[in-house]
């Protein structure tokens, strides 16, 4: 990453005009050099700076909850302590109301939302865009019974089918991650398959058509990369989306279930608490934010990174 | 046809009777059909092979479906199409595939008809990624370098995006798709309307060139009669669906016959000063009729200055009735527009 933020000025030239960065090397300009696309979309989004401060608070939290067991050995189900001790070095967040380790809660808590909300997003743009470009791209009857089936599920309460589900099969993280998977990609659906109905008319397409090109190709080779964007800010919005939607799940007793527990649940648990021990709600407040945050910055570096219009050096 | 009894084997391209019809549907939930758009109504015509067959007509006249239908983009509503010799609209699987490879296209729009997203290397190898046969693996990224430079273009730049280029470039960059795959047929629909004039000629130039480098048979569909002209072998003209007269270059721009083409001709601005109003000018009244409920008889009459009764009562049939070429109209007399 340059640390000089501004254009290189030629200084054989004071005043004149500012040479752009046409031909300079190392530069994406300089076209005259065989370079790869995937090259040049690392390059523009290490150059997002917001996004990449994003990604090392996303990556510090994901540590945090994957790596954190290492370091931080208390097991969350050590109920040996009292309930609600004040931070200490034997307990550095304090304990709950159980007794059990706030810290070592928080670690686990962290580990299970990223990896339910992680999940659900990418499931449900997965599913989301397939539904979506194949809806807009083929029409007819395809479209009706697609876009049918999204208003059905669009009209089934997530809640009753969650306590259902929770109860049949089980109040594990992956039970919960497809619950919340089920009724997210309606939204990327309908998104893509307008994007679709407009980027169809494109006459690219026709000429791709004309080339022999299969529905499959069409949708991966030029409808997908040119709905990128739409796609990656729809995606960051699923993750925060999710990881709110767990802990509302959580708190009605429906989410991620003890002695497993999620950063929804342990705010549930200890959100009396806010003006007598304001370290037990904070500490997963402050990481939700945290991840919805972080997950939007880089999806606003993601977009950037992928349109090749995009090739100044953002300030 | 009128030509077929010559010499048919010579053609690439026969198409009869050819008609795409497109619904009207209202409803929501049970669509009715309240009619069709005769975008193509009974087109016929012949391509010989290495030759251009130009087709005019003002917008909305059906020159892109007949495009499209030539293409195999839209099923057509009846009628026949053969490519040497085989029917070309019933292909499916791997024939289609192989046709595919024979009948190109150039768009209009260049700024439309490239992907924003992909490399101008990757546009021009597309096809190749489609139909793997046609270029082993290796010898791709040297075949696009050779596209780019037939077309004009400067190899080195196969890693540049279309917006880095200009109208021009972009169009010589779809010219250098069509030809990837070495077709016998290439279907240009309007591929200069949307340039600069000093750019036309260019591209025009450009697709003469080519012509003649790799016997290529050219479709050329455009609104412009003097940009047709610079190109064609022979000339269909179209109006509403249908094509009113074909001739040569020569029959159709000096002796036309059907009162549209004088009409369409003696609105072609003329270059030279001392020339301007010396001509007559045909000035056509109101608007082309709509292709979901066209006139009876002879489309054209409505707007015609020569429209008897007999024009609303029966159609008048594509044959030679003047000046040795087939007009659709009964009172086709020749006339000389370009003084």
């Amino acid at each position: 990453m340059p640390s000089d933020p501004s254009p290189v000025l030629n200084p054989a030239t004071p005043g004149g005009p500012v040479p752009t960065t046409v031909g300079a090397t190392g530069s994406e300009f300089d076209t005259t050099k065989a370079r790869k696309q995937s090259t040049l979309i690392v390059k523009r989004f290490l150059r997002h700076r917001l996004a990449m401060a994003s990604l090392v608070v996303f990556l510090l939290i994901a540590a945090f909850g994957f790596l954190g067991p290492l370091f931080w050995t208390v097991s969350i189900e050590d109920t040996s302590s009292r309930g609600y001790l004040p931070p200490s070095a034997e307990h550095p967040l304090g304990t709950i109301q159980t007794g059990k380790d706030m810290l070592a809660q928080l670690i686990v808590g962290t580990r299970l939302s990223l990896a339910i909300s992680l999940v659900v997003a990418l499931g449900s743009t997965i599913v989301g865009v397939i539904m979506g470009t194949l809806a807009g791209y083929l029409r007819g009857v395809v479209d009706s019974a697609i876009s049918r089936f999204v208003d059905l599920m669009l009209i089934i309460p997530q809640i009753a089918v969650a306590a259902i589900l929770v109860r049949a099969l089980s109040g594990s993280w992956y039970v919960v991650a497809l619950i919340l998977a089920a009724f997210a990609w309606m939204q990327t659906a309908r998104i893509t398959r307008g994007e679709t109905l407009s980027l169809s008319q494109r006459e690219y397409i026709e000429a791709a058509r004309a080339a022999g090109a299969k529905t499959r190709w069409i949708i991966f080779r030029h409808l997908v990369p040119n709905m990128v964007g739409t796609i990656t800010v729809n995606t960051t919005l699923a993750v925060a989306t999710a990881v709110l939607s767990e802990a509302a799940l959580s708190f009605i007793g429906l989410g991620v279930q003890s002695p497993d527990t999620s950063l929804g649940l342990i705010i549930n648990e200890n959100y009396s608490q806010i003006t007598n021990r304001p370290w037990l709600f904070w500490g997963p407040f402050v990481i939700i934010v945290l991840i919805s945050l972080a997950v939007n910055f880089i999806g606003d570096g993601l977009r950037d990174a992928f349109d090749p219009r995009q090739t100044k050096v953002r300030s | 046809m009128h030509e077929t009894g010559e010499n048919s084997g010579d053609n690439i391209l026969e198409v009869r009777d050819l008609v795409k019809h497109f619904p009207v549907r209202v409803g929501v939930l049970f669509k009715r059909v309240i009619g069709h758009v005769r975008a193509v109504d009974g087109v016929s015509f012949d391509l010989k092979r290495g030759e251009t067959l130009g087709v005019v007509g003002e917008s909305g006249c059906g020159k892109s479906t007949l495009a499209q239908v030539l293409m195999r983009l839209e099923p057509p509503t009846s009628g026949s199409a053969t490519f040497e010799g085989r029917d070309m609209l019933a292909m499916k699987g791997a024939e289609l595939r192989k046709l595919r490879r024979d009948i190109q296209i150039v768009l209009q729009d260049p700024y439309t008809s490239l992907n924003p997203r992909m490399t101008v290397g990757d546009i021009v190898g597309e096809p190749f990624e489609i139909h793997p046969e046609v270029a082993p693996k290796g010898s791709r990224a040297g075949r696009v370098r050779d596209l780019l430079d037939v077309v004009g273009l400067n190899p080195e730049h196969l890693n540049r995006y279309p917006h880095q280029f200009s109208g021009g470039q972009r169009q010589r960059i779809g010219i250098a798709r069509a030809l990837a795959l070495k077709p016998k047929v290439i279907v240009c629909d309007e591929p200069v309307s949307a340039l600069d004039v000093s750019i036309q000629a260019q591209v025009m130039n450009l697709l003469g060139d080519l012509q003649s480098e790799f016997g290529l048979s050219y479709v050329f569909i455009a609104h412009d009669l003097s940009v047709v002209r610079h190109l064609s072998d022979r000339v269909a003209v179209m109006y509403l669906g249908k094509v009113v007269e074909i001739g040569t270059e020569e029959e159709i721009y000096e002796r036309p016959t059907h009162p549209y083409t004088q009409a369409l001709l003696s609105a072609v601005p003329v270059p030279d000063p001392e020339l301007r109003g010396r001509r007559q000018v045909i000035r056509l009244e109101g608007d082309v009729p709509s292709p979901v409920d066209p006139p009876s008889g002879c489309r054209f009459r409505t707007r015609c200055w020569k429209a008897q009764d007999v024009c609303a009562e029966e159609e008048p049939a594509l044959e030679i009735r003047a000046a040795n070429h087939p007009s659709a109209c009964h009172f086709a007399e020749q006339r000389s527009i370009v003084p």
